[in-house]
Parts: structure tokens; C-alpha cells; sequence
């Protein structure tokens, strides 16, 4: 399965450095995956620790160090124009909070035609039979009573629903969906993610999906990165990942969530302290200061990303679990 | 269920008084608002909820379902349309101006967006302070020692805290501020309007610890309003379950979540993600069509369009809440079986 051929996305050695007033930040510190055609990769990570940046940087929105290979193609060396081309049409995006990412004084037929007429040059009539169609693959009942509203007059499902048309009007061969379900209510999520499925079982098309939370995306990821100040710290396939997780902070997320199986009343092991500034890293292993396992060496060394080649399952970690 | 009966013969009697006596009675709480063509929104449709001294209740429902305006309308901001709320007897709508603000620091509120509900142009601290100098009574020394006080016991650092600006916090320092802010007046009723939905489930876990704790260490009784029945097991010992503006079952957290006897409680179950890739994903038919506007709820049982176990009857009669076992309410003419020997709900 697994080769140049299949492999839509290869990121290597991704650095994103920002100047601050306390000096220069890395959110995206030598970030490598490789994403197969249709795919899902999921990000899962806290607040802060770059995913958001990551997508940023894969879109060509941030300046970035590093090699983006998109469908066979440099992105690096591509011009404005040609990545313009690429964004919207061959990478759909999908942000957390459709209320703002949608134009609110524009209706919605005007916006999921705009891409279909800058990118596939079709007709206005043209495009607003395909926003119908559009519009009911996403699951909007009545797709016609919807066309000639604006964004204020859609619940927040119904919004996500509309960002996703959007995104999925000129067919991309790759989604990015950055905490999609966040803001939603849990009903509305599980009918969004179910929908994620069904667009990509249909669509042929890869996602990456960024959330924080591994219940969410356990049951749509093929492979789950996790990330932490910026980096990768652990990735493999997810039934590999939720039967095995290595690196203690992996497994501090999940042991954070609350589970419907669970006692009553019951008390989360949770995670102390939040996630390091960037401008002031700390020394060795940046999650040593909070990590229960943490020796000697993990606060004056960094661990490398190490592969167990057997299981394709990469962690950076001195004392896994 | 045997744990509800048991525990009522082995309290004091001073006990057995709080709990026939609950903290907080909501009766036939009603909350509308006008809306354009002399339409009405009908928010909150005759809601009757008791919280007992030390108890935390859980409020779920989708977004739109009137469960912050139920918060709201306890706070008196502003006051029901119609309905009582009672704490301790003392029926709130019934006060006005100073006689409600004499009162007002019984019951305090914490909110969904920490950030945006701290003044962004103040320090923090003054903001957790704001309460005391609004209720009066303290001088500006005791003032800033109950602050310190409240944000040493929330786990912010009075040195390093006082005086950031919001923006300067995170999301979860930020709430831990909502959080020191609400108790500085030593209330007895802590309403949570969805505290930890906008937070990272790291965070999330670190409030709901916290938010343990402090119940415990206070005293208090908490209305905790959420969409995640997950997050509500963790943290409630009695949950509501709310639609469109009613309430379709209450129950103590064991049974509810053991054996849920309104079909709309277990297609929130349903929804609840799992953290494991071999679980089946959930069934996204559970719930069809749209959700109804609250313009114009349907006749008889609000969930009848959605429900797959609807009958005529549900469009004709609305059903009331009832007892189906012990303290366990529901308001359906078609409940699931709830004896689990015939299959009840058993997380599959």
C-alpha cells in the first residue's frame, strides 16, 4: 500500500520561527509525516502547542522552513499564484468556528459558489445547482430555502455543515479540518464526524483532522500524531496507538478524558501546570516538568523521535511507557 | 438505586431537614421573549427543579434548549416570565433592587467563555474582588485578603495573578478567575453554565477537580449545565435532561446513566464520543430532522418530530413528568424499558 505513489502529503523537517517581543518562538519545531491518499491523520495536542500553526504552514500562510512535497509537487517552490491555485481548490480547509470564518454579509449560495467560479471557472447558473447538491451532501434538509441565507440565520451545526460545502466545492484531494466539532454540541459533532466519513469514503479524498481531544478522533483516524510545544512526540496508526501508548504525555491526555463508563463522581488524573512557552523552552525533554516519569536525563537531554519499524509506531521519549 | 433509599436512613436529622428542604426550588419556571412579528420565543416552558444543600445537579441538552436561560433566570438576570425561585424559601422574583442585592451573594454564577466573561481592561484580581465592593461591608484591606484568599484556593498565585490583565491568562487560569470570583461572596448556590466547553480536555480536567474540591471544602450546591453527559457523570449526583425547554428525565447519575428512559437521553448517550478506535461509530440516525424553533415548539411532546419511538398520542397529549422507580422522573408516554434485567442501557 505504502509508497512515493500512494503518499498525497510528505512534510520533513517543518519549522515555523516567529520573531516576538521575547525573541524568537518556534510553534512548528521539525515536524515530519507522511500522509497517504485518503487518509485520515489526525493532530491531537493542548491548547498552544502548534497544530493550529502546523495547518498554517502546510497551506503556505506562514512562512516555513522545510519540505512540503503536495501531490508530487515542491510547494516551496511554487509561486503565489500556483499556491493560490492549490489552496481552495486542491486543499479544503475547515476552521473551528464557522461563525467566524464564514462572511457573515455574504449569502450562502454566493459562498460556496465564489471558489467553484475563481478555481473550475464555472457559470453562476452552473454553480448554484452544484451548491444544491452540495448543500445535501453535507445534510442541510430543504438545500433550496437555504441558498439566499446569510450565516446569523443557521444554527452552529448548520454553519459547519455550509464551511464544509464550502470547502468540498471544487473536489480537494485534501481537508483540513482544525477542531471541526469543537464548538459544537456532542449530537451535532457525532452527526459532523460520521459526515467527515461518509465525504471521504465517497470522495477518495485524505483529511487531516486537529483536535484535542482523543475520543474525538479516535474513531475516524487512520494514523494520530500528537504534539506538544511543538513537536511530534508520538505517531502511529490509531489501533496501534490506543493499544499501546508510549510516550507518557499520549497517555496523559487520554486518561484526562471523562468516560460514560466510568464511576460516578470519579477524579480525573489530570495533567499539572499548562504547556511551556515557547520562549522559554525547558531544557531537555519539553515535557519533563510535567511528566511523572520524568529522571535525570530527560531534563538535560532531548529524546529523538524513535521508529519501532515493526509497528510503525514513532515516539520521542527516554523512559517509555 | 438501593444506595437513594439507604442513604435516607442513615442521615441525621438535621440531614433529613436539608434534604425534604432543598436549597433551591424552581416551580413552573417560565421564560419568553418577544421576537420580530409579535412572535414569542418560548426559551423555558414550565420547569420545576429542586437542589438539595450540597448537592450538584446537572442541567444537559443541546445548545437552544433554554438551559442558560434557566440559568439566567435564577440569577435574576433578568427574572423569569413567569414561575418561582425559591432559595431557602425566599422567593427570589418576588425581590427587587436592594432587597435582591442583599441577597445576591448566595448565589453566584460562573460562564461558558472565561476570557470574555473577565473585564479585559482590569487587573484579575480586581475583577475576583468586583463582588465584595458591589455587596459592601468590607473595607479595602479585608477586601484584598479574602482576593488573595479566593485565588490561592482556585490554584492562582496572588503575587503573580493579581495583576495580569485577562488576555494575559490562559483559558484555564481564566476560568479559575470566574471560578475565585463567584465564591469570594461565600455563596451557597454555584450555577455553571457549561464552565468547561470551551477548554481542552486537559484543562477541562483540572476545572472539574477543582471544581470537586471546592464543593466540598465550601459546602456548596451546584446547578452544572453541560452538553456532555460524560463531563455531567463526573462531576453531578442528579441529572436533568432538558429539551427544547422542558425537561424530559431527571435521575440520580447511577440510574440515569445505567438505564435512560427517554429516547432523547440515549441518543445523548449515543453521541458521546468514545475514546477507542474499535468502538462503532455512533448512529447518526439517532436523532433525525432538525432540531424545532423555539418560535414555534411542537404541540404535545417536544421531541415527538425527532423521536423514533413517537405515536399519535405524543402529538395530542404532552407528557408529564412521572415517576418510573425511585426518583427517577421521566416525562414520556413511550419510555425505554428501564429494568436492566430486559436490556437496559449497558454502555453496549
Amino acid at each position: 500500500m505504502t509508497g512515493p505513489d500512494q503518499d498525497l502529503l510528505v512534510v520533513g523537517g517543518l519549522t515555523v520561527q516567529l520573531q516576538t517581543e521575547q525573541g524568537p518562538i518556534r510553534p512548528v519545531d521539525s515536524v515530519s509525516f507522511t500522509l497517504e491518499k485518503g487518509k485520515t491523520l489526525a493532530i491531537v495536542g493542548e491548547s498552544g502547542s502548534g497544530k493550529s500553526m502546523l495547518c498554517r504552514a502546510i497551506l503556505g500562510l506562514v512562512p516555513a522552513r522545510g519540505n512540503i512535497r503536495f501531490d508530487g509537487r515542491d510547494t516551496g517552490k511554487l509561486t503565489g499564484r500556483e499556491m493560490n491555485r492549490i489552496r481552495g481548490r486542491d486543499i479544503g480547509v475547515v476552521l473551528q468556528d464557522p461563525l467566524s470564518s464564514l462572511n457573515p454579509v455574504m449569502t450562502i449560495s454566493d459562498q460556496i459558489i465564489e471558489p467553484m467560479r475563481i478555481h473550475l471557472g464555472i457559470t453562476r447558473r452552473e454553480g448554484v445547482e452544484r451548491a444544491l447538491y452540495l448543500l445535501c451532501s453535507v445534510g442541510i434538509p430543504r438545500p433550496e430555502e437555504r441558498l439566499g441565507c446569510y450565516p446569523h440565520q443557521l444554527s452552529g451545526g448548520m454553519r459547519q455543515r455550509v464551511a464544509i460545502a464550502i470547502a468540498l466545492a471544487c473536489e480537494p484531494k485534501l481537508l483540513i479540518a482544525d477542531e471541526p466539532t469543537t464548538a459544537l454540541d456532542v449530537t451535532v459533532q457525532a452527526e459532523i464526524l460520521t459526515l467527515l466519513a461518509r465525504l471521504q469514503m465517497e470522495r477518495k479524498m485524505a483529511i487531516i483532522l486537529v483536535s484535542h481531544d482523543l475520543g474525538v478522533v479516535a474513531g475516524c483516524a487512520n494514523n494520530i500524531a500528537v504534539m506538544y510545544a511543538g513537536r511530534i512526540v508520538e505517531q502511529a496508526p490509531a489501533a496501534e496507538l490506543f493499544r499501546r501508548m508510549r510516550m507518557p504525555y499520549t497517555r496523559a491526555l487520554f486518561d484526562a478524558i471523562p468516560r460514560i463508563e466510568d464511576p460516578p463522581q470519579r477524579r480525573l488524573p489530570n495533567i499539572p501546570d499548562l504547556p511551556p512557552n515557547f520562549a522559554a523552552l525547558p531544557p531537555g525533554c519539553r515535557f519533563a516538568p510535567r511528566c511523572p516519569r520524568a529522571g535525570e536525563r530527560c531534563r538535560t537531554e532531548e529524546p529523538a523521535l524513535v521508529c519501532d519499524e515493526d509497528r510503525n509506531h514513532r515516539y520521542a521519549c527516554w523512559f517509555p511507557v | 438505586m438501593g444506595g437513594v433509599g439507604g442513604g435516607c436512613l442513615g442521615r441525621t436529622m438535621k440531614e433529613e431537614k436539608n434534604f425534604n428542604n432543598p436549597l433551591l426550588r424552581i416551580e413552573d419556571l417560565v421564560v419568553e421573549f418577544p421576537a420580530s412579528q409579535g412572535r414569542t420565543v418560548h426559551a423555558v416552558s414550565g420547569v420545576s427543579l429542586d437542589i438539595r444543600q450540597n448537592e450538584t445537579l446537572g442541567l444537559v441538552g443541546e445548545s437552544g434548549c433554554g438551559k442558560s436561560s434557566l440559568a439566567r433566570a435564577i440569577m435574576q438576570i433578568p427574572p423569569p416570565t413567569s414561575g418561582k425561585v425559591l432559595i431557602e424559601g425566599v422567593d427570589l422574583t418576588q425581590l427587587h433592587g436592594r432587597k435582591l442585592k442583599e441577597v445576591r451573594g448566595r448565589f453566584q454564577m460562573i460562564f461558558q467563555d472565561p476570557a470574555s466573561s473577565l473585564n479585559p481592561s482590569r487587573a484579575v484580581g480586581e475583577s475576583i474582588a468586583a463582588p465584595l465592593l458591589s455587596l459592601g461591608g468590607m473595607n479595602k484591606a479585608e477586601r484584598r485578603l479574602r482576593t488573595r484568599e479566593m485565588m490561592t484556593a482556585v490554584g492562582l498565585n496572588p503575587e503573580l495573578h493579581y495583576g495580569r490583565r485577562a488576555h494575559q491568562l490562559s483559558g484555564g487560569q481564566c476560568q479559575r478567575a470566574g471560578i475565585a470570583r463567584a465564591l469570594i461572596t461565600r455563596p451557597q448556590l454555584l450555577v455553571c453554565d457549561e464552565p468547561v466547553s470551551s477548554l481542552d480536555v486537559s484543562v477541562q480536567a483540572q476545572i472539574l477537580n477543582l471544581l470537586r474540591d471546592i464543593k466540598e471544602s465550601y459546602g456548596l450546591a451546584m446547578l452544572f449545565i453541560a452538553h456532555d453527559l460524560a463531563v455531567v457523570k463526573n462531576i453531578c449526583d442528579r441529572v436533568a435532561v432538558m429539551y427544547l425547554g422542558r425537561i424530559c428525565e431527571v435521575a440520580p447519575c447511577e440510574s440515569l446513566y445505567a438505564t435512560p428512559a427517554h429516547p432523547y437521553t440515549r441518543a445523548l448517550l449515543d453521541a458521546v464520543p468514545r475514546p477507542d478506535p474499535g468502538y462503532p461509530a455512533p448512529d447518526s440516525g439517532m436523532l433525525p430532522g432538525e432540531r424545532p424553533s423555539p418560535l414555534d415548539p411542537p404541540r404535545g411532546c417536544r421531541f415527538r418530530t425527532r423521536c423514533p419511538r413517537a405515536a399519535d398520542i405524543c402529538s395530542e397529549i404532552r407528557a408529564e413528568l412521572r415517576d418510573i422507580a425511585p426518583n427517577h422522573e421521566v416525562a414520556c408516554h413511550f419510555p425505554l424499558d428501564v429494568r436492566p434485567e430486559n436490556g437496559g442501557f449497558d454502555g453496549r
